[in-house]
């Protein structure tokens, strides 16, 4: 049994108690306090993660379940002096007012950039094929798993389709 | 949640080993399993995870349709090209379901078993007869706006909440099921849910240590698909009425007419005499009623959830009268 995880390109290994969640693991084992803990019950998004290139709840899933996974975190997407073009955007947007969702949200938003890149289409799409855009519209359906209480929501879809805009 | 052990199964059999036993449950996914043991609702003493034994690919089938590995994730299967083309109806149902973090773990398998989203099922200080058996029913006088309103018993009224499987009833997608010991059976997705009845606990026809490997879909056919879900909100909500519908037209009569129908019932639920009522008709409102009244012949609100009953006839309507002007 592989017992190793990789995080932000460092390798780590998983914890001993089988109950521990990927986001208890992130946060409680290695530290890594970015990924936030709202509802635990993947219904708020504030704990999205990047595994494997995909988004997912880290919340609704054990790390044991992970062995030879690769794990991106808010944390391995940019640091202040060196920030991604998400966390750029959403902090020329005000995209967020208390900022706990705000992780959550932006790993959730470069998965999801991903994703129309690849041309996946959503509920909002269309057309189930051909090239798929990031519309306002597109952009509200394939975030809709990540709430944001203050109801920053206008903001966050002006910072990601600013970001759309510069990668299409 | 409650201490448990976990096992990574390997293999087929490893896994029907694993969960040859009422204390323990295979996690795949994990999204339905892991909230319902936070909620104390699962209390396995043993997890076996069989995410890495196989099963999850998606493949043609020698008779031209498509077999979808139990372990393709949701998002796999929405975003097949074949999927898109040939079944867009289950796509669209797929994509009409929960979150794309959640599709992106959820799997074949583990959506045709998830559980019921009843309050009183998720919630251990509630009577609930399908947690615990002999409780009682806290939604027949209580919150049952979600409930069912069709094939419901005294013991239960709770719905069968997803929507991928409403779309594999419409497509008489096949359930691929292993026994232990290596034998495998096949479970028509139409009687794969079970009804409450005397036994609300039992939600499909699994017995101890089966495993769903896949589902088949059938070669695809003609005409149109739809899935119309009606929910409180526009994004991430379980429907309150939903229809997946795969009709053809020929010469102005309909040819083809297989509907299923989520947020009604225990099941996805497909009643026969529908198709058989518009096939060979011209579409007319007329007709479409007719249709209706075959399928709420026996339907029994609960007070909150009474709307469900005009809200599925006019969800009917507007899903038959979309397929007669995408024919015309």
């Amino acid at each position: 049994m592989s017992d190793t995880i990789s995080v932000n390109g460092e390798q780590h290994s998983l914890p001993s108690d089988p109950r521990t969640s990927l986001l208890d693991f992130l946060r409680h084992d290695l530290g890594l306090t970015g990924t936030k803990k709202g509802c635990d019950h993947g219904q708020c998004g504030a704990c999205t993660v990047i595994v494997n290139g995909i988004r997912i709840n880290s919340c609704l899933t054990l790390a044991a379940m992970h062995d030879g996974d690769e794990i991106t975190t808010i944390e391995g997407l940019g640091t202040p002096e060196n920030p991604s073009a998400l966390q750029k955007a959403f902090l020329e947007h005000d995209g967020f007012q208390c900022g706990y969702c705000t992780p959550g949200q932006i790993c959730s938003a470069t998965a999801m950039l991903q994703e129309i890149a690849n041309n996946w289409p959503s509920d909002a799409s269309e057309s189930l094929e051909g090239e798929m855009a990031a519309t306002g519209e597109e952009i509200r359906e394939r975030m809709s798993g990540n709430l944001c209480r203050c109801g920053a929501y206008a903001n966050i879809v002006a910072a990601i389709s600013e970001v759309a805009e510069e990668s299409a | 949640m409650r201490p448990f052990s976990y096992t990574r199964a390997r293999t087929l059999d490893d896994a029907a080993q694993l969960t040859h036993d009422d204390t323990a449950l295979a996690i795949a996914g994990g999204t339905n399993l892991l909230d319902l043991m936070k909620l104390q609702v699962e209390t396995p003493e043993t997890l076996a995870d069989i995410n890495r034994i196989g099963f999850g690919g998606i493949e043609d089938t020698d008779d031209g349709g498509l077999s979808i590995g139990a372990l393709a994730s949701n998002t796999e299967t929405a975003v097949h090209p074949r999927v898109r083309s040939d079944y867009p109806v289950l796509a669209r149902a797929i994509l009409a379901g929960a979150t794309q973090q959640l599709r992106n773990k959820a799997t074949t398998g583990g959506n045709l078993c998830q559980r019921t989203r009843c309050f009183y099922f998720t919630n251990i200080d509630q009577p609930c007869n399908k947690r615990e058996p002999g409780s009682g029913c806290g939604a027949i006088d209580g919150i049952a706006k979600l409930h069912a309103v069709l094939g419901t018993s005294d013991q239960c009224i709770a719905t069968y909440p997803g929507d991928m499987a409403v779309a594999l009833s419409a497509l008489d997608a096949q359930v691929e099921i292993a026994k232990p010991g290596g034998d495998t059976r096949t479970v028509p997705v139409r009687d794969f849910h079970c009804l409450p009845g005397d036994t609300p606990w039992r939600e499909n026809v699994l017995e101890e240590g089966e495993l769903i490997t896949a589902v088949a879909l059938p070669a695809p056919v003609g005409g149109t698909q739809i899935y119309r879900k009606v929910r409180e909100r526009s994004s991430y909500a379980f429907a309150l009425v939903s229809v997946a519908a795969v009709v053809e037209i020929e010469h102005g009569k309909f040819t083809r007419a297989d509907l299923a129908f989520g947020g009604l019932a225990h099941k996805p639920w497909h009643d026969p005499r529908i198709g058989e009522a518009l096939i060979g008709k011209v579409p007319s409102e007329d007709l479409f009623d007719k249709a209706a009244d075959i399928l709420l012949e026996d339907a029994r609100g609960f007070g909150e959830n009474d709307f469900k009953i005009p809200l599925a006839r006019r969800t009917l309507h507007a899903v038959l009268q979309n397929a007669t002007e995408a024919a015309a």
